[in-house]
Parts: C-alpha cells; structure tokens; sequence
C-alpha cells in the first residue's frame, strides 16, 4: 500500500498531497516533486516513440533507496503519484493500475461537482476517504 | 431519446432566467458572457469524465477530432458534420441541424435570438478545450436556422 499519494495540477503546483503521518512529510513533498522531471519526459515522449504509449498509466517512474514513484497522467494534464515502499514487494503492477484507476474516477467526482472550482485544492471528503483505503493502516 | 428533451428544457429555462433577472440592464453582452460562462465550467467537468477512459491526445487534431464526435454525440446526440481546418490554429465546425436551435422555427423571423442558444455550447467546447490544455477562442455563426458553424481560435502561448 502507499505511503504517499499526491494530485498535481496542469500548472504543476499540489492539489493535494498525503503522506503516512509517522514518516517526514518533507521528504515526500520532495519526492513527489521531483518525479515531476520524469512525468514531463513520459509525456513528451509520446508520439515519438516507437512502441506508442498512450496509455494515462505512466507506470514506475523511479526507484529510490527506500521507496517506488508510479507516476498517472490524465488528459487534463493533472498527474498522479502514489510512492510505496520498497520492501513492499508484494504489490504488483495490476493493483497500482487500479489504484489509479480508483483515484482517477474519485477525482472525476470531484471535477464535476459544481461545487468545487477546478484549479483549487481538493477538499473532498470522498476523496479524502478514496485515499485513506489506499494508504498504509498505520496501527 | 429522453435525455434530449431535459437538457433543451433546461438550457432554454436558463436562457430564459437570464435574461429576465438582468432586464433593465443596457448591456446586453453581458448575458451571453454568462451563459457562455457557465458552458464553460460544464465542459470542464463533462470532458473530464468523458477522457477517462480514452488514451491520450498525439495532437490538437486528435483533440478536436474527439470533440466533434465522441463529445458531441455526449451532448447533443449526434456527430458534427463537417470538420475543417486550415491547420494552423482555426477550426470550424459545421452542424447541420443543430439540436439547441431546432425548437426555433426555420428561417430569419428568429434570427436575432439565436447567439443567446449558442454562446452556451461555445462555453462548453471553450472549457472542454481549455482542459485539455489547449487555450481557444469560440465563436459561433448562423445562416440558415437549425444550421450553425462554431470557429475555434487555438491561442498559441
């Protein structure tokens, strides 16, 4: 399960960012910003490679020492990040497709709501919970 | 189709609404600005859901392409008719009998009504572009009534 799952919008500034609550929350912010960089490069390699990937699923964007980046882009542009833990090896690529695909569809909800202005932070509580089950239970 | 009759309903009543609650006031382009605004906002969130599922755009064509088929058979129920460009940021898209305008008796007695019954869908195809991250300007004509073009200006950044 993640230790940190963040929404970055088009312009490239949070729209949300979570992280487990035990660990520096600094780091992740760090992290998360840093995977921007690969996100950009996926993207604009579209089109010119040859194995086309169009896919929204960016898949691993890069390992660190103690954590895995997987990185999602919608066609609005706004990105997707989930970090987990690197001794979580149990976690396969299926599941962090779904996960995506969850956090994708709750946010869909989220930009439809009248309610909500597009380009401000997301302040869900269906959302916030969407996230919850995908973080780690922290006992 | 029942979902149709609602939204002609609904999108008439707002016309409606509009332009009574601003009666009295001089300007008048401010009414379709709101319209158009709130078209705006609904294309936002309607492309939203409506990409989910669809791989990403190679192009501006690619995008403008999925607007005049996939978006607008979402809301209007058919494809747009023709589609040209002369690729270098305008598009034109041609629907030949446009749902918003065919309650509107055919021929000029209504004419002058009808940018009010487009400034909503050119909000929408606006917003559903601005999403995608292309900025546009839409503007729309009408000649011959259930007819109607929509200019798309891409803004180059």
């Amino acid at each position: 399960m993640a230790v940190c799952i963040a929404v970055i919008a088009k312009e490239n500034y949070p729209l949300y960012i979570r992280s487990v609550p035990t660990q520096n929350e600094l780091k992740f912010h760090y992290t998360v910003h840093t995977s921007l960089d690969v996100v950009e490069e996926k993207i604009s390699a579209v089109g010119k490679a040859l194995g086309d990937q169009r896919e929204l699923y960016l898949g691993l964007l890069y390992p660190t020492e103690d954590y895995k980046v997987y990185g999602y882009v919608t066609n609005s542009k706004v990105k997707f990040v989930i970090v987990v833990d690197s001794s979580n090896t149990s976690l396969r690529d299926n599941e962090i497709r779904s996960m995506f695909r969850k956090l994708h569809n709750s946010f869909t909800d989220v930009m439809c709501n009248p309610f909500h202005n597009p380009g401000d932070t997301i302040q869900s509580k269906a959302f916030d919970g969407i996230v919850s089950g995908m973080m780690v239970q922290t006992a | 189709m029942a979902d149709e009759a609602p939204f002609q309903l609904l999108h008439s009543e707002v016309i409606q609404y509009i332009y009574k609650s601003a009666e009295g006031e001089t300007e008048s382009g401010r009414n379709v600005t709101k319209l158009e605004n709130i078209g705006f906002r609904v294309g936002q969130g309607l492309i939203e859901r409506l990409t989910k599922d669809t791989a990403r755009f190679k192009d501006e064509l690619d995008i403008m392409k999925f607007i005049c088929k996939d978006f607008w058979t979402c809301v209007f129920k058919k494809q747009i008719d023709n589609l040209r460009t002369n690729h270098q940021g305008i598009y034109v898209l041609q629907d030949n009998k446009f749902g918003l305008l065919s309650h509107l008796s055919v021929g000029k007695q209504y004419m002058e009504h009808a940018p009010k019954y487009l400034a909503f869908t050119c909000g929408l195809v606006r917003g559903a572009l601005s999403n995608l991250g292309v900025k546009s300007i839409v503007t729309s004509e009408v000649s011959v009534m259930p007819s109607c073009k929509f200019q798309v200006m891409i803004q180059k950044a």
